[in-house]
């Protein structure tokens, strides 16, 4: 019953939506708090050019806005037209987020963005001010409790599985919204979001400043870019480490692969950098990696903020550790068996009226439940995530990370000393940065989610058993659909935002 | 509060909320019939801008309004969710592409540089507001007329057949759902129109366009009641379904409320028409608005109480879905109860936003002198 090919092939159109959903959210989150910071200035001060430069990247923000839009419905239907078993399955519980946010968030957005952006001349300054201030507000509400949800699927807790529905259903609405996964993730992405704001506005302001164009009002907004960067990406490394500490706690085969970790130990140090060794197989004898530069200590620090404490590799994941009480992951897909069995066994003897053998097969489901998801995996090797993809990714984004920082720090030293424009380098580092934001955060979603695979939700829900019953070529099908209708809005929008670039900060 | 009501009581609060929200979203696709109607009623450049422009700034709503549609669906009855969407697959895919393709038309319609050029974004809001709309008429309708899917005794479910939705317009009603609610969304952009810009020749235009809409609908929507009437529909007692005769009709006879609204609703559309066509009202729009709203609740009551399934199963009876087997768990629905009571307050501010934007109608000077627009 199970269909390789369509579950890839769900999983890439999946991925591919999410990828190209990823590029616009960021931008939204981060930029609408910069113009709404800018034109604050402006109420304030009164001074017409940041009612300028408001506007300017107000339109930058629309442009992009619009094409999150076009990318965030695809997602949210798409729960249903290709992870339908998914849908049911865990619906009760990832449904309500998703409807709370429409209900508090996107309205919000979508009503009070038409009044920033045409209310100009209709409402008061005070109350256009407003209006912006909670355009940003609604946007990153919507990262709230989208964040919840997947949140959730890391770390999934507040819930109960119902034998006789056959689902999880939700038991504590507050387990589930204060999720301390959920918490650590809502303020490390919303942090990704303000620094890829900051990005934004210094690199386009760095090559104005360049090409010597606009110069006044370059200047205006890369102070207020490189300040809020700066801050943000302060923000953004300690719930970067506070993640990693989630991580640490919950999902320790996702930890294994991020750090390329094939036999845990106590006091186990990061490698800060390092290339693996691409001949190893998991169970062999081969070094993991060619070479690396390591840390001491830190990823027990980090991981669980105590320097003896132990960490499990990839080897003791699948193959136990019974000292440290970790069970092999062949035990668990046995128990998982046995849950599935006993549950339908339970249904059947439910169905022919039986009460004793139902009570007693949902007693041994119940004593089996945890392992439950277990049960549909084949081999015990599964349990680990792809390792390269998950550590590379791992690496560039906390490389990027230390670099942001860096270039933030930099861009406003020199402002403040009034000497950048001479500083042709750090300029032109600040405007290749901005793609460099891009792949960060991508990065860092690449690490959360093809990290938690062989999962859909971790440990209860492989991806195999989540998706709708469909052929192969539908879903492919709208893959290349999509992929090529998304190319061409981005091509579009990449050109628009470039011409209005070059066009430059005045009215036009 | 909530948690006192009884599992059935939530699940019919819930089909409440869905069908509410369903007849706004219908109200609301006017920007959709509007977009149809952008070559007719627009004879100049600058009488185009006026048109996007008095659209463009509520086209978001009606979009933001098909996610939330979905999204309670999602929390509210996530088996219909699963099934519907998971296996009438390239009619909802048809239906989500021609969305996207209108989120990005109204910002980049003109934007210098803009890769596809302008007659293409005005084609993709055309595609919107024609197939989309018909195909999410036809999605719609087949929330009566059923589909060809099995579910297991752990509620998963599969289609029998391999169309994957595409079925679904070979028949006769869902097509006409679809068309019905084509022609109420263009004639409800006239009545917008002629409330919402002052620009005398769009107006004049609109409402000639209007007598040939509504009548159209008027002819259609008759058929459509009628044949609904005739129908048989999917009646279950416990977890025992069964297929019967005049379904619908005596849902409405037995239930003497959903009669009323239904016709209250009906009458309030056909006075708008009349209104604006006579007499040159250009207050159409709030009575064919709420009457829309009233229509699709009764229809939607229709199909949702009463026992009587939501979702017939064509391929097996017994996995049609209700409000009863298809809904989330006591405590969810209790959950989103809550977060319920914060509607009135969203409509509330959605009405004194657009109150102010709307002080003033449209006119050429303003498209003309304001260069922050579409
Ligand atoms: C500009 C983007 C950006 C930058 C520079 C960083 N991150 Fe990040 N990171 C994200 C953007 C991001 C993200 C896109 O927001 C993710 C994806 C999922 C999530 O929760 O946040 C993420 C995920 C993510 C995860 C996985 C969480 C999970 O699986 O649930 C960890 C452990 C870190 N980050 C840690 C860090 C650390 C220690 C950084 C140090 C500088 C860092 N990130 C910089
Ligand atoms: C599977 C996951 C996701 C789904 C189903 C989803 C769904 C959506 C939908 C339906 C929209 C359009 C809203 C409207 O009509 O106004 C949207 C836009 C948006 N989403 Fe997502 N989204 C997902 C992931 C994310 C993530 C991870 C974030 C942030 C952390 C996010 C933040 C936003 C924001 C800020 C917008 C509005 C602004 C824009 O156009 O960029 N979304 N999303
Ligand atoms: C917007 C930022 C996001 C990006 C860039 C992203 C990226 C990805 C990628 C690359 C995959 C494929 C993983 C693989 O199959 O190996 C994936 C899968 C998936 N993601 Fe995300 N994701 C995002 C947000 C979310 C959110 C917010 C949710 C849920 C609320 C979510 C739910 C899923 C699901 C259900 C799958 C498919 C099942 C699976 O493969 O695990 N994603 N995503």
């Amino acid at each position: 019953m199970e269909n390789i090919a369509l579950i890839d092939w769900s999983r890439a159109q999946f991925a591919l939506t999410a990828i190209y959903h990823w590029f616009f959210v960021p931008l939204t989150l981060g930029l609408s708090f910069i113009v709404a910071i800018m034109e604050s200035i402006y109420v304030k001060t009164g001074n017409v050019v940041w009612k300028e430069i408001t506007k300017f990247w107000m339109t930058l923000f629309a442009i992009n806005f619009a094409i999150g839009l076009a990318t965030g419905i695809i997602m949210e239907f798409e729960f249903g037209t290709n992870w339908s078993n998914y849908s049911w399955i865990v619906g009760d519980i990832f449904g309500a987020p998703l409807a709370i946010e429409g209900i508090m968030a996107f309205f919000m957005e979508s009503t009070f963005f038409a009044v920033m952006f045409f209310g100009w001349d209709k409402v008061s300054k005070e109350m256009h001010l407003f209006s912006t201030w909670l355009v940003a507000i609604g946007s990153n509400l919507s990262a709230l409790w989208i964040l919840v949800a997947n949140g959730w699927m890391q770390n999934p807790i507040g819930m109960v599985f119902n034998p006789d529905t056959a689902r999880f259903e939700m038991n504590s609405f507050f387990d589930v919204l204060f999720n301390p996964n959920a918490y650590s993730k809502f303020l490390h992405t919303i942090g990704s979001g303000y620094v890829m704001g900051s990005l934004f506005v210094v690199g386009i302001s760095a090559w104005y400043l360049l090409k010597n164009k606009d110069v006044v009002k370059a200047k205006k907004s890369i102070v207020v870019g490189a300040t809020f960067g700066l801050i943000t990406s302060i923000f953004l490394i300690f719930t970067g480490d506070e993640s990693a500490h989630e991580v640490a706690l919950n999902q320790p085969s996702k930890l294994a692969a991020m750090e390329g970790l094939y036999d845990g130990h106590r006091d186990v140090g990061i490698v800060a950098i390092g290339m693996l060794n691409p001949e190893k197989q998991i169970g062999d004898k081969k070094e993991p990696f060619v070479f690396e530069i390591t840390v001491p200590h830190a990823l027990s620090l980090l991981g669980f903020h105590d320097t003896d404490a132990y960490v499990p590799g990839i080897n003791q994941l699948i193959y136990g550790d019974p000292k440290e009480g970790i069970e092999p992951a062949s035990d668990k897909i046995e128990k998982g068996k046995i849950a599935i069995s006993a549950l339908k066994e339970y249904k059947e003897a439910k169905k022919a009226d039986d009460n004793a053998t139902a009570q007693k097969s949902l007693v041994e489901f119940r004593a089996n439940e945890k392992y439950f998801g277990y049960g549909y995996l084949k081999d015990a090797k599964d349990i680990i995530p792809p390792v390269a993809l998950t550590f590379y990714s791992f690496h560039l984004m906390v490389g990027l990370g230390t670099w942001f920082l860096a270039l933030f720090f930099f861009v406003l030293y020199f402002a403040m000393v009034g000497k950048l424009d001479k500083q042709k380098l750090i300029l032109r580092l600040a405007v290749l940065s901005i793609p460099l934001g891009y792949l960060a955060g991508e990065m860092g979603w690449i690490v959360a989610e093809v990290g938690r695979q062989p999962w859909a939700i971790f440990e209860m829900l492989p991806v195999g058993m989540a998706t709708s019953q469909l052929s192969v070529i539908a879903v492919q099908t709208t893959f290349w659909l999509f992929a090529v209708t998304f190319t061409a809005l981005l091509i579009a929008e990449i050109k628009i935002m470039i011409t209005q670039i070059k066009n430059g900060m005045e009215e036009h | 509060m909530f948690e006192s009501l009884s599992l059935l009581t939530l699940q019919q609060y819930w089909w409440f909320i869905l069908s509410l929200l369903g007849g706004l979203f219908t109200f609301m696709m006017f920007i959709q019939g509007g977009q149809t109607l952008l070559n007719t009623l627009a004879k100049t450049e600058t009488e185009k801008n006026i048109i996007i422009a008095s659209l463009g700034r509520k086209w978001e709503l009606t979009f933001t309004n098909l996610v939330l549609f979905g999204g309670i669906i999602f929390a509210a009855f996530p088996l219909l969710y699963s099934v519907s969407f998971g296996g009438a697959y390239y009619v909802w895919m048809a239906i989500l592409f021609c969305f996207v393709i209108q989120a990005i038309s109204y910002e980049y319609r003109k934007k210098a540089n803009n890769f596809l050029g302008q007659k293409t974004y005005e084609t993709f809001l055309f595609i919107n507001g024609s197939l989309g709309v018909i195909l999410l008429g036809v999605a719609i309708a087949t929330f009566f007329t059923g589909a060809n899917f099995v579910k297991t005794d752990t509620n998963l479910s599969s289609w029998t057949n391999h169309t994957y939705g595409l079925e679904a317009v070979l028949n006769p009603f869902n097509v006409l759902f679809g068309f019905v609610v084509f022609f109420l969304a263009r004639s409800q952009a006239s009545l917008y129109f002629i409330n919402n810009i002052s620009e005398e020749s769009i107006v004049q235009r609109a409402r000639k366009q209007l007598r040939i809409d509504a009548v159209i609908f008027t002819l259609l929507f008759l058929v459509l009641t009628g044949m609904l009437l005739m129908m048989s529909g999917v009646e279950y007692h416990k977890e025992m379904f069964s297929m019967v005769k005049y379904k619908f009709l005596n849902n409405l006879i037995e239930t003497p409320l959903i009669l009323v609204v239904l016709l209250v609703g009906v009458a309030s559309v056909l006075y708008a028409f009349v209104i604006a066509i006579r007499k040159n009202a250009t207050n159409g729009i709030w009575f064919s608005g709420v009457g829309t709203v009233l229509t699709v609740l009764a229809l939607f009551s229709l199909l949702g109480y009463n026992h009587t399934a939501i979702y017939p199963s064509l391929a097996d009876i017994n996995s049609s879905l209700t409000i009863e087997n298809g809904s989330g768990s006591h405590y969810t629905l209790t959950a989103m109860s809550y977060v319920s009571l914060f509607v009135p307050f969203v409509l509330g501010y959605i009405y004194l936003v657009w109150k102010s934007m709307d002080k003033e109608k449209i006119t050429s000077g303003e498209i003309e002198s304001d260069n922050h627009h579409y």
